[in-house]
């Protein structure tokens, strides 16, 4: 218990790597997947396929072994396109790799989430606006976008509380987030049970207080229905 | 063949970043066969004897049983709401830091990683099928209920005859969801030792010092084992859920 207590700032720094590279990843969830859902609704055929394509190379590779190709094939690529202009190999960091990675397979799961939202948005009120005259961004804007959310956040929520869990892998390629600092200091100190059962704690404590915080919003966004 | 794998290895000691050797991925064959059946193996079996714990678990928490339900609903939030990976590492790392773990009889149990896995998939999988049963015994059509009654039928018969079979029919596609969440789970195994796909993958890599070889085999491996249990749960629906069928 005191080697834990001892460890604190160090788990700390674990900590706020792992929140963090959580943090980004969903931030380039979002915008892969309001690409790829734009793509699928309304892309033609290319985009289409494109999307789809995406959606099923993501769902049928584990998290581990995609996370696992973008940083060493994507190092070998690095180095590669390096070398052919005349550069010295440059170093893939593990926390962009991770959160490349993490952000890239979430993209495709949110893809589902936004497609599905927007076409729970009713038609006519999409019309109304036309017929109003509106721009197309104000309609997005004023029109879509509230409802956008609304009927996107409890898929959203479902998403960033899968991605969290899923950000304990990244330690595999050495990032030293909260499960590799713990497993190593815990190993350090002969007492990996104590070390691990705090890296469970602080899970637990992550996805409650997401879960509260969505809650919140989502009752927020739903006021009026 | 031979000379194929040769020109094979000498474009690839060039260097080409591009290159994709196959002959290291057939080289290994019996391995990667050994991989998949441990990878499915580990899954299949984690998901059964989830299933068997998950079932009571799930009556309990449908029913409401006092205590019971409260404990269970302790189990399911700790298991779905932390990693899969720490839930492995407390059990394959922690337990054996215990002398009273070391000097049980279970230890020659837990001193293996190939049953330190199984443990913790089970675990896990118990606690989400656990919801997914809850959810499907909770939506259970009153008049199914009322029938049951009206027959005279006893709790346990109802349960056995009426209210888990509806209950299985319903949560099929999440059931089916869960076996892929499984089988890709189950790729962490690799991590504590378990030559499973992934291990197979990451040898390969390791042993020919090659990058693209092992890992893609690998992904392309789970792809298919994927798209199989997807193609199979679809099948499935197709003969249970025919009344949903549009």
């Amino acid at each position: 218990m005191e080697a834990l207590i001892g460890a604190g700032p160090l788990l700390l720094q674990g900590f706020w790597v792992t929140v963090s590279v959580a943090v980004l990843a969903l931030a380039l969830a979002s915008v892969l997947g309001a690409l790829a859902a734009a793509a699928r609704l309304g892309g033609g055929p290319v985009g289409r396929g494109a999307a789809a394509a995406y959606s099923t190379v993501v769902r049928g590779i584990p998290d581990l072994v995609t996370i696992l190709i973008i940083y060493f094939a994507g190092q070998r690529l690095v180095n590669a396109l390096a070398g052919a202009v005349g550069l010295e190999g440059v170093d893939v960091s593990a926390y962009a790799a991770g959160v490349l990675a993490i952000g890239f397979i979430y993209g495709a799961y949110l893809a589902e989430t936004f497609r599905g939202a927007w076409l729970a948005v009713p038609r006519g009120q999409i019309e109304a606006g036309v017929a109003l005259g509106l721009s197309r961004s104000r309609l997005l804007w004023r029109i879509a976008a509230p409802q956008l959310m609304r009927h996107a956040l409890p898929g959203y929520a479902n998403v960033w509380q899968v991605l969290v869990k899923s950000t304990a892998v990244v330690s595999v390629i050495g990032l030293s987030d909260l499960v590799g600092l713990a497993l190593k200091v815990g190993r350090r100190e002969r007492d990996p049970f104590t070390f691990m059962l705090a890296v469970l704690v602080a899970y637990l404590l992550i996805t409650a207080v997401s879960g509260w915080a969505l809650a919140r919003a989502e009752k927020r966004l739903a006021r009026g229905t | 063949m031979e000379a194929m794998c040769a020109a094979a290895a000498a474009a690839s000691e060039a260097g080409s970043p591009w290159f994709f050797n196959p002959c290291l991925v057939l080289s290994e064959a019996p391995r990667w066969v050994e991989g998949v059946w441990i990878t499915l193996h580990l899954t299949a079996l984690a998901l059964v004897f989830g299933f068997v714990l998950a079932l009571p678990m799930a009556c309990a928490r449908a029913a409401r049983a006092p205590v019971v339900d409260t404990l269970v609903r302790g189990y399911v939030y700790v298991f779905r709401g932390s990693p899969l990976l720490v839930q492995l590492f407390l059990i394959y790392y922690g337990l054996a830091q215990f002398g009273f773990v070391r000097d049980s009889l279970l230890w020659p149990v837990l001193r293996d990683a190939w049953w330190c896995c199984l443990i913790a998939f089970t675990l896990n999988s118990a606690a989400y099928q656990t919801e997914i049963l809850r959810g499907a015994l909770v939506a259970t059509a009153k008049g199914d209920r009322e029938a049951c009654a009206a027959l005279g039928m006893s709790p346990w018969l109802a349960a056995r005859r009426v209210l888990i079979p509806g209950a299985l029919r319903r949560a099929l596609p999440q059931l089916g969801n869960e076996t892929v969440f499984m089988l890709h789970g189950s790729a962490i195994a690799s991590l504590v030792t378990i030559q499973d796909i992934l291990g197979v993958g990451r040898l390969v890599n390791g042993r020919y010092y090659v990058v693209y070889e092992g890992l893609l085999t690998a992904a392309a491996l789970y792809m298919a084992l994927t798209w199989l249990v997807v193609w199979g749960v679809a099948r499935l629906e197709r003969r249970y859920l025919r009344h949903l069928a549009r």
